[in-house]
């Protein structure tokens, strides 16, 4: 099997082709006043295999982070997943129904084989408590029992704080306040991976932060990947990161995923006109200096959705047909571990994205 | 009034001039020099961007020159005149001709008006509209300009009715109410969709080309600085100085600081193979911004620049001088002549092909 250049998958171990993830027909509900409700994602299935990173990137209001909510049980009150699975694999290649497991049981499973990396890295801090103990408590509640020494707490903490660069003396005994959004969300970092997950969702963790302090982020997050292996959801709406830290690409929009592929499949040529409008919105900071289009319009409410194709309203190439047909995920190109490109559009033949990729020999 | 038919940069008069600002903030344990001798230059009809991280000094420089805080030394000067010796009249006259539009526009209106309410106001409070017919018909074609259409649709709406970029269209339409000269854009996009970004910069765009108004455009973002500020000038700031000052294509295509460098190499690509050629950390030293209460000796760069002296930078303190047609505040480059990249990042070759 001729793996694919870009992807880090480990194709000598034999567990990287059984997905890590594997999600079908979710479907995420909200209930709203009126004993209505919304579906805030309809239908979504992905495989995700170890040591793969992909991106769900789309508008605010797409569904991206209720995506990612869902996938670890961390929806709020409102929200349920009335049909679909969320199967995933450990380490020992034994199945896990996500959506199954009792309370205690997933509560183990949070943290120490998926966890999460929230945006907003101040309100994911108590701020009453300093970084060492809320990294210990961590410690604590997944210690099977036993009880862990202080001095192994510090251990760990302070090796996963270097390993995000942040200097453990002076971090473990802060408070949240002490520190600069850019440390705060690299400590969010080093306690999401302190129990060794399989699985990190990260949710926009960048959005807030200035252009240098996102780049050691990126930095910290591909040297951690290289170094500990673990699968990574990532959750933006900027292409650009995308691009840096992505195998692979998920366009999500009002709640469903219309294209998928390789990250180089999708930056090369994007068959959606969704995701080709959202890679030609995005200024290059080298080159020529293009002109820009935006997507016109607004994303449609998912109380009240259009018939057939959801983003027929904005779309340059919308046809009668897609009045009548919600098209489905149409294969492109088959390519093994996930990475086949697909894209939701009656017309995906005729669309193209526009930008031209120089130096590119994929 | 502006003139329309003027297009030649040079020539066009400065609207506002920003000599030798400084402001110095005093706590009770350290003082903290903000902003620190700049001087910047905005023409009529004309782009300024003001790039830098936070903490830079870029806020607090936009504040000087909209005349919310007053500086602790130097002068702003607009249309010829200290600010801060106008009467109350004058005064007034320069808050009307400089608007504002916040970075967050979840914030900035007033959540209990519409936006009929926070159009109409200003009209009305300066006297530019007689009665609410004609308060009424100026709003509605503030609201054309800024591309909501139709305006009736919005005008009834509260903020918490629209969306981001929505509100951040009305927020610049009420800047626009009072016909202003001068827009000081304070990270105008940066809370915004891309998607709703691109639309957003190229209003603002249309409004500098078909109504003359010039701009002080604060972003982190050089790509936005480029695509926004073209035919303008760019401004770097580092821990409240200018370390490099000049044209936009200058500055953006052939950065000469190491810090422009750096901050141009941490701009994401939208481009996988470009991506996999990046630099680690943009090639700094340290991540972290050092505390303007203790700024380093010498150049305040030098502990995060990769191309430091020893025994000169961090001595002696760089001051603004000419190189390769803009102004860099760095003893290395001045020495060299605009030659030391070649230090810094390895050259690309023409249609480079790496992959890894």
């Amino acid at each position: 099997m001729a793996a694919p250049a870009m992807s880090t998958t480990h194709a000598s171990s034999p567990a990287s082709e059984t997905p890590i993830l594997s999600v079908r027909d979710l479907v995420v509900r909200y209930r709203t006043s009126n004993k209505g409700h919304v579906d805030a994602v309809r239908g979504v299935s992905f495989d995700l295999y170890p040591n793969q990173s992909l991106a769900l990137v789309g508008e605010s209001g797409c569904g991206k982070t209720t995506l990612g909510l869902g996938l670890l049980r961390l929806l709020p009150r409102l929200g349920s997943v009335p049909s679909g699975s969320i199967d995933y694999t450990d380490g020992q290649g034994k199945h896990v129904d996500v959506l199954k497991l009792n309370r205690q049981a997933l509560r183990r499973w949070r943290w120490e084989e998926g966890a999460m990396v929230f945006q907003g890295a101040m309100n994911a801090f108590n701020p009453v408590l300093k970084i060492g103990e809320q990294m210990g408590d961590t410690i604590k509640a997944h210690a099977d029992g036993r009880k862990p020494s202080q001095q192994e707490i510090t251990d760990r903490s302070s090796e996963m704080l270097r390993g995000v660069r942040l200097e453990p003396k002076r971090v473990l005994d802060s408070y949240p306040h002490e520190l600069s959004g850019g440390m705060r969300q690299r400590i969010l970092i080093a306690m999401a991976l302190l129990l060794d997950p399989r699985l990190l969702v990260l949710d926009e963790p960048t959005t807030a932060l200035d252009i240098l302090t996102q780049r050691a982020i990126v930095d910290v997050l591909a040297e951690l990947r290289a170094e500990r292996g673990f699968a990574m959801i990532f959750i933006t709406h900027d292409l650009s990161l995308a691009a840096e830290l992505a195998d692979r690409v998920a366009t999500m929009y009002a709640g469903r995923i219309i294209e998928t592929g390789s990250v180089r499949d999708i930056f090369n040529d994007a068959h959606h006109p969704y995701t080709a409008g959202l890679i030609n919105a995005v200024p290059p900071v080298r080159g020529e200096l293009p002109t820009l289009a935006s997507i016109p319009g607004s994303p449609p409410s998912l109380a009240k959705l259009p018939t057939g194709c959801a983003f027929r309203d904005r779309c340059q190439y919308a046809v009668d047909a897609c009045a009548t047909t919600d098209p489905p995920l149409d294969l492109i190109e088959e390519r093994p571990l996930g990475l086949s490109h697909t894209a939701a559009c009656l017309r995906w033949q005729d669309v193209h994205s526009s930008r031209e990729v120089v130096g590119a020999d994929v | 009034m502006f003139e329309h038919t003027e297009h030649d940069a040079k020539s066009s008069h400065a609207l506002m001039e920003i000599s030798d600002v400084s402001k110095i903030f005093t706590t009770k344990h350290a003082t903290l020099p903000a902003v620190d001798g700049v001087n910047l230059t905005v023409n009529a009809g004309e782009v300024l961007c003001l790039v830098g991280e936070s903490g830079c000094g870029k806020t607090t420089t936009a504040r000087m020159a909209a005349g919310l805080s007053k500086p602790t030394a130097g002068t702003i000067s607009y249309d010829g005149q200290d600010i801060w010796s106008l009467d109350k009249a004058g005064f007034g006259n320069f808050r009307t001709a400089v608007q504002y539009v916040h970075q967050d526009p979840y914030a900035s209106l007033n959540p209990i008006r519409t936006v009929e309410a926070t159009l109409t106001a200003p009209l009305r409070k300066h006297g530019l509209a007689k009665n609410g017919k004609e308060a009424w018909e100026q709003a509605t074609q503030l609201l054309r300009r800024v591309n909501l259409t139709p305006p009736e649709n919005y005008l009834s709406k509260f903020p918490h009715q629209l969306s981001g970029g929505q509100r951040q269209r009305v927020a610049v339409a009420r800047a626009l109410s009072l016909d202003p000269k001068l827009i000081i854009a304070d990270e105008s996009t940066s809370m915004l969709d891309v998607s709703i970004r691109v639309a957003m910069l190229n209003m603002l765009g249309s409004l500098r080309d078909d109504l003359g108004v010039g701009f002080l455009f604060i972003t982190h973002d050089l790509a936005i600085a480029k695509y926004f500020g073209w035919q303008g000038r760019t401004a770097v700031m580092y821990l409240g100085k200018v370390v490099e000052y000049g044209p936009t294509p200058e500055v953006i295509n052939n950065p000469q600081h190491p810090y422009t460098r750096a901050l141009l190499d941490a701009v994401p690509e939208p481009d996988p193979d470009a991506a996999a050629r990046k630099l680690e950390g943009g090639g700094l030293k340290s991540a972290e911004i050092p505390s303007l209460a203790n700024l380093p000796s010498g150049c305040s760069f030098h502990p995060r620049c990769p191309i430091a002296e020893d025994g000169l930078c961090d001595v002696k303190e760089p001051a603004l001088a000419p190189v390769a047609r803009r102004s860099v505040s760095c003893h290395v480059v001045q020495r060299e002549d605009g030659h030391p990249g070649d230090r810094i990042r390895p050259p690309e070759p023409a249609g480079a092909t790496s992959t890894s």
